[in-house]
């Protein structure tokens, strides 16, 4: 039996039955990365990682001591946390995130590798990573999605049992979509980021990536609640989300918002997608056409935000404290920060420092970032009227499948389009979730995204749960 | 002729136990970086939580200089680069500060100058730069100390107006208890505006924004400094550039530190880390009744309350708490109507005493009671003279020991007896014949040439008033 084949709730099962226990898990992992990930790619630093003796969680814990893979921008106390950046470069946290403290008191093992990702999450296809891009493992020449490709790669292939991401627009849910696993973007407050290294901090959120939806809900009751070290993290009590995977489709109701089934559309996407609904409904859920007007701006608005708040968290990366230093001791300051953020930052991240610095910029603020903030509250507002009637929203969680490594990579507005369904949910600070539905002709992965009001996670598990049931998506899995 | 326009900025550093967004400790003079934790060295996925104190304190300050407190508050990032800021921004406030639109009242109260707050508003101090050798360190100790910026109008037109308010506003911050105010640790800092203008036009000239002033006497001296070169330069036809120049303490001149053109863009936008704040007014009106007596109402009390205490007086006896207080049990225990006598020994013989040790006068060792006995030996029971008391008073400082006590070991009683005094002023008289031939001659002060030689032989003892009375007597009986 391998197990790194095995969902979290598989895996428990063994262990309550003591068939295996969690170093068992993890021998397995790493036996899968040595045989799959020279090819994948989705984890960085793998050496040291393999070799590092691993801490196994209880296995008379929540979580058993199943393993969880993390995303390289969440601080784990004492191993390299480095956002794939080379100006963080031997950056080892002193403290773990709030996140990775909650993994551990639910018993789970932090897997030592962490998964690769677009420097500073900058990216929609893992390959803005100074380790090289991550490979989907449906077809190496196509690219995982992004930013937690790494993540999204792992989970698919294997590598991983399950793991962590972020979401800033689209980051988890978009790259689930394209490996064909299932990811949650949590209600902006739902789980704390203190710890999670900031890109858009009014944006972020830490989300589970899994092979199905009870492993979702299961990831979520771990990492989900208030923290008082994060301001923004909202103080609702977590109800156990496994106790709504059996709630059923029936009389759900679905609002299909028109906007996300226009142009720009990969026509074979647009028919798995509309299949899907169709099986929806003969679950029993009840649909009916919306409209979000202004998610048409959402691209626009989201690249203002999140420039701009990434401009200012992206400033403390300087060579003074910690990370890369341009090292030249007769260098004038000035010289140094500039040579430091030069050769640190890779070009991505100079184009939406430099962006952001712009949109907030005196003279620009009032038409950028000030209107831009004015047009998020009419997104929202669009999400709250159309919630006011239905219980939720379905949509592709990409307009196409996964991409050919390479092919946006000299056209940065393309691969920003590429965004174009999943940002809207960050804006409005609502969760979302992207659950494999299909595979074009070519055998690649479609997802389905529902997102629903804020802090219904609830619902999200419900539906999504009721579809898995209903098909076998989710249990396909690719040839290595 | 030129009239001065002067707005000034203070920085307070609020005494909390904790940092502004942060645990950690914020006591002064600590082994470098030993007072640090991610958040306040902003490592990477840190993230700030407010010292809801802190915003209390901010509030309480407003309220003092009556401002408008506000019921939803925010903060936002003022963002540039520099190695003592850990995060290369700052958390501070722009356009919805913990207060607006407040005043404080300066000069005497015949003739007050009223000089209009503009704002009241909370952020983090930065580290602090220390350059050894070829090396820059950094002790980020300071970094994220809750920081209190209090911004007047241009409403002050001298260098002496400057100095008030930045008196009176210590004054009042101390009463609140919220922050020492000490200069020299770096706990209350000012900046300066000034511009001239036309005397009787309403414009703004030119302004400076002067730095670097590390007392209330360099403010004054910058801005006179200032006055000075901006008059000469505007009466040479010269044209004033907008600049940022540094005060340079030894050359007792400002320099030129930055121009308009080099000023930074702070790119100000709302801190996503941190929830706009509501303060409800429920709380307002809380802290509202913690805020205790202010300096200006105890004055005024002060002069109704205490016949023979006058403005001049009180306002001193009031600029620092503990001394008012102090002052007020000597007012309350001194058993006449008139208190004039107790505030001269106040302002008088313990000011200065207290000055000279670098003391305040509430702060030697001289207790309220055992103050009041010698002000009581001297001015009521005339036991000593008042020479006498104050060599007693320096005692009392060094030693702590009661004014009864010093009289008695080191025998300083005056004699008022006079069988006792007889024969030192049989003596006197007889060792200074020319005296006596001068005064009998109508030379009135020649009895006061003999009195000092009494006293002299009596080791200072004798009660002058009855040596004079005697002399007298004598000199007109032979």
């Amino acid at each position: 039996m391998d197990l790194s084949k095995l969902t979290a709730h598989e895996l428990t099962v063994k262990i309550d039955k003591g068939e295996i226990t969690p170093a068992d898990i993890v021998q397995s992992l790493k036996e899968r990365i040595k045989g799959a990930d020279a090819k994948n790619k989705a984890y960085v630093r793998i050496p040291d990682a393999l070799e590092a003796q691993v801490e196994t969680g209880k296995a008379d814990s929540a979580l058993r001591g199943v393993p969880v893979s993390i995303k390289d921008n969440i601080c784990t106390k004492g191993y390299n946390t480095e956002c794939c950046s080379k100006i963080l470069c031997g950056f080892k946290p002193p403290y773990d995130a709030t996140v990775i403290r909650k993994l551990k008191e639910a018993g789970a093992t932090i897997f030592p590798a962490k998964t690769n990702m677009d420097e500073f999450a900058f990216g929609s296809s893992t390959e803005n990573s100074c380790y090289g891009p991550t490979r989907n493992p449906w077809d190496p020449d196509t690219v995982p999605g992004g930013s937690s490709g790494g993540s999204a790669s792992a989970v698919a292939s294997d590598e991983a049992i399950m793991a962590l991401g972020s979401d800033t627009g689209g980051s988890i849910r978009q790259p689930a979509s394209f490996c064909g696993v299932v990811g949650l973007k949590p209600t902006y407050g739902r789980v704390s980021r203190y710890g999670l290294i900031a890109f858009a901090s009014s944006l972020d959120q830490i989300g589970p990536l899994t092979k199905d939806v009870r492993d979702s809900a299961i990831l979520m009751n771990a990492i989900s609640g208030h923290d008082p070290l994060d301001s923004t993290s909202v103080d609702i009590a977590v109800p156990d989300y496994t106790r709504a995977l059996e709630g059923g489709a029936k009389g759900v109701k679905i609002g299909i918002p028109g906007e996300y089934f226009a142009q720009g559309l990969d026509k074979e996407v647009k028919a798995i997608v509309e299949e899907a609904i169709n099986k929806l409904r003969q679950l029993g859920a009840e649909d009916a056409q919306v409209s979000l007007p202004n998610s048409q701006y959402a691209i626009p608005v989201y690249y203002i935000v999140a420039t701009a708040e990434a401009s200012s968290n992206l400033a403390r990366f300087d060579g003074v404290q910690y990370g890369f230093r341009k090292a030249d001791p007769k260098a004038a300051l000035i010289d140094m920060y500039k040579g430091t953020r030069r050769e640190g930052f890779g070009d991505e991240a100079k184009r939406r420092i430099i962006l952001g610095t712009f949109a907030l910029s005196h003279g620009y603020y009032d038409a950028y970032y000030l209107r831009a903030l004015k047009v998020r509250t009419l997104i929202k507002n669009d999400f709250d009227r159309v919630f006011s009637e239905f219980d939720c929203v379905v949509t592709p969680t990409s307009p196409t499948v996964a991409f050919k490594i390479g092919e946006k990579a000299a056209d940065p507005l393309a691969m920003y389009l590429s965004d174009i369904c999943t940002i809207s949910a960050n804006l409005a600070g609502i969760p979302a979730i992207s659950i494999p539905c299909g595979f074009t002709r070519k055998g690649l992965p479609v997802g389905l995204q529902i997102l629903a009001k804020p802090f219904n996670e609830e619902l999200l598990f419900r539906l999504a749960y009721a579809y898995e049931q209903g098909t076998d998506w989710h249990k396909m899995k690719p040839k290595l | 002729m030129y009239e001065a326009v002067i707005g000034l900025e203070v920085h307070v550093h609020l005494n909390t136990r904790t940092k502004a967004f942060c645990g950690c400790s914020t006591e002064f003079g600590s082994e470098p970086n030993s007072q640090t934790c991610p958040v306040c060295l902003g490592f990477p996925g840190s993230l700030p939580v407010l010292n809801r104190v802190a915003l209390e304190y901010a509030v309480k300050v407003g309220l003092a200089l009556n401002c408008r407190v506000q019921e939803y508050t925010k903060f936002d990032r003022k963002n540039y680069f520099y190695p003592d800021l850990p995060k290369n921004y700052q958390i501070s406030q722009f356009d919805l500060p913990v207060s607006l639109a407040g005043f404080l009242d300066i000069g005497p109260e015949e003739n007050v100058k009223r000089v209009r707050i503009r704002r009241v508003h909370l952020e983090e101090d930065a580290g602090k730069l220390i350059h050894k050798d070829e090396m820059s360190l950094v002790d980020f100790n300071r970094a994220g100390i809750p920081l209190l910026e209090i911004v007047s109008e241009p409403d002050m037109n001298s260098p002496q107006e400057a100095y008030e308010y930045l008196t009176a506003l210590k004054s009042i911050i101390e009463y609140l208890e919220v922050s020492d105010c000490d200069m020299e640790k770096g706990s209350l800092r000012c900046d300066a505006n000034i511009s001239l203008r036309e005397r009787g036009t309403s414009g703004l000239g030119v302004k400076t924004e002067l730095k670097n002033m590390n007392s209330f006497k360099a403010v004054k001296d910058a801005l006179t400094f200032e006055i000075e070169r901006q008059a000469r330069m505007l009466n040479n036809g010269e044209t004033l550039l907008q600049e940022t120049r540094l005060w340079d303490p030894k050359g007792l001149q400002t320099v030129p530190m930055r121009t308009k053109e080099e000023a930074m863009d702070y790119r100000y936008f709302p801190e996503p880390d941190l929830p706009p704040f509501m303060i409800s007014r429920e709380k307002i009106e809380d802290i509202k009744k913690g805020i205790p007596e202010l300096p200006k109402e105890k004055m005024i009390r002060f002069i109704k309350e205490y016949p023979g205490i006058s403005e001049y007086e009180a306002r001193i006896l009031v600029s620092n708490k503990s001394c008012a207080s102090y002052a007020e049990k000597l007012f309350k225990e001194w058993p006449d109507r008139n208190k004039k006598p107790v505030a001269n020994w106040l302002i008088g013989p313990l000011a200065a005493l207290a000055a000279a040790n670098n003391r305040e006068i509430a702060d030697t060792n001289i207790t309220a009671s055992n103050l009041l006995e010698l002000i009581k030996l001297v001015e009521k029971e005339q036991v000593i003279s008042n020479l006498t008391g104050k060599s007693v008073l320096e005692e009392m400082f060094s030693t702590g020991k009661p004014a009864s006590a010093i009289v008695k070991e080191k025998n300083l009683a005056q004699v008022s007896d006079e069988s006792a005094l007889e024969e030192v002023i049989a003596g006197t008289i007889k060792e200074n014949p020319n005296s006596v031939e001068a005064f009998r001659s109508g030379k009135e002060n020649a009895v006061m040439f003999l009195v000092g030689q009494v006293m002299k032989r009596s080791g200072g003892k004798a009660n002058p008033k009855v040596v004079q009375d005697i002399l007298r007597r004598r000199l007109k009986d032979a």
